[in-house]
């Protein structure tokens, strides 16, 4: 690791102060920006860590009936605090690593990182969530803006994640059989309004809408409803795990299986 | 340098630390406390399980500057106050849970976790929980079974493999 400055804030104007200087970069958990660092792939000059900032940890209910969680809640507290309420947010934070990266590893780093093969962003997008920052609300449609990129300014931090709940939703993961990160993973979320399907784990450009199996499962909401449905394989990942076209398979099945999980 | 204090096994402890000093690495060489491992440096194998505040946490993967006014449980504050074994330390003694013994400070510290939070873990639930926690000997099946034993509970019912 590159030597850097460390500040600990406890309150959410110091942390945005903090972050204003050069080269200053903010932390949640670490649980990939430490690994990141000790490979020498960042060298911030200073980090400035969340996890001190009370008003920044938790899981609440809004009046509207959303989930809302706090930027730097550890998915642990998510996959405790959020099951009464928003059973399949719940599930996919209890699977996300192992418990110990668990208590860690936050919301807010998650989809501030968004790697892609990172289980969050599925649940944000799939669920049309609301990504609330210290200076704006991002919608999640808006929000993600390809791998590891997102709309995200210097010195932005995500205070929190906003969920409308469902009225059924399932998030099934293929996992890589090393790593266990998603190899790809849809989240799938039937609301009043129509049906969103996230996929992660799969495409080039990172997080993304099916919208074919969106309109058809808007209609009837079964496995069978996408059996006629081709994805393209065009863009997709191919690494040593799989080619683009398994991928492609796999979006396909696993939103089948996650359209079964929701019941 | 900053000056980092918190409550180790119980004792108060401080020490200066860069910025970018992990929390195992305070431990190992800045209070000697080498009971806490360092296998793979990369939060995959679990050897380095700590508790901070009473959550187990990899601490190869977070900075000692984190745990500023923390309580953190080691190895070294696992036996029992007379310096006999304690009941997991003792069930891994008994169903032969560690062979190197290189990973069984995580596992210990893993398990007690564990068993904090559910007292009588299923097998199933054990071996969920352990998923990050790496051990080369002993194919998992006596670290399983200490951990069901350190529960109280019955063993017979766990095949010789």
């Amino acid at each position: 690791m590159y030597a850097f400055d460390f500040e600990r804030p406890t309150t959410l104007d110091e942390a945005v102060a903090a972050l204003g200087t050069e080269e200053a970069q903010a932390l949640g958990g670490g649980q990939t920006l430490i690994p990141t660092l000790k490979q020498r792939l960042a060298g911030p000059a200073k980090l400035v860590s969340l996890t001190g900032i009370a008003e920044l940890r938790g899981v609440c209910i809004a009046d509207d009936g959303a989930v809302c969680i706090g930027g730097a809640t550890p998915h642990a507290v998510v996959a405790a605090e959020a099951a009464a309420h928003y059973p399949a947010l719940a599930a996919l934070a209890g699977n996300i690593g192992d418990p110990a990266v668990r208590n860690r590893g936050t919301i807010g780093g998650s989809l501030a990182n968004n790697d892609p093969s990172a289980c969050y962003p599925a649940a944000a997008l799939g669920s049309g969530a609301m990504i609330r920052t210290n200076i704006r609300d991002i919608a999640a449609d808006d929000y993600f803006q390809g791998m590891f990129t997102t709309a995200l300014e210097e010195g932005e931090i995500i205070t929190e994640v906003r969920f409308p709940v469902p009225q059924k939703a399932a998030y099934v993961k293929f996992e890589q059989p090393a790593s266990r990160f998603a190899l790809t993973g849809v989240f799938v979320a039937k609301y009043a309004d129509g049906v969103r399907v996230a996929v992660t784990g799969a495409s080039e450009e990172g997080v993304f809408r099916w919208s074919e199996a969106e309109a058809a499962l808007s209609s009837d909401f079964s496995a069978g409803a996408i059996a006629g449905l081709a994805v393209d394989a065009e863009n997709m990942i191919g690494d040593l795990h799989g080619s683009p076209e398994y991928r492609a398979h796999l979006v396909k099945v696993l939103t089948g299986r996650a359209v079964t999980a929701a019941g | 340098m900053t000056k980092v204090t918190m409550t180790v096994n119980g004792k108060p402890v401080s020490g200066e630390v860069e910025g970018r000093t992990l929390l195992s690495q305070f431990l190992r060489e800045g209070l000697g406390m080498t009971g806490t491992h360092i296998g793979c440096d990369t939060s995959q194998c679990g050897a380095c399980v700590v508790h901070v505040n009473g959550q187990d946490v990899k601490s190869c993967t977070m900075f000692a500057l984190e745990c500023e006014g923390a309580e953190v449980r080691t190895i070294e504050g696992m036996a029992n106050a007379d310096g006999s074994l304690s009941t997991i330390q003792q069930a891994f003694q008994d169903h032969h849970g560690l062979q190197c013994g290189f990973c069984t400070p995580g596992m210990v510290m893993t398990a007690a976790a564990l068993l904090e939070k559910n007292p009588k873990p299923s097998e199933a639930e054990i071996r969920d929980y352990l998923e990050g926690n790496i051990c080369r000997c002993t194919g998992y099946h006596n670290i399983v079974k200490a951990i069901m034993a350190a529960s109280g509970q019955d063993v017979g019912a766990i095949a010789a493999e």
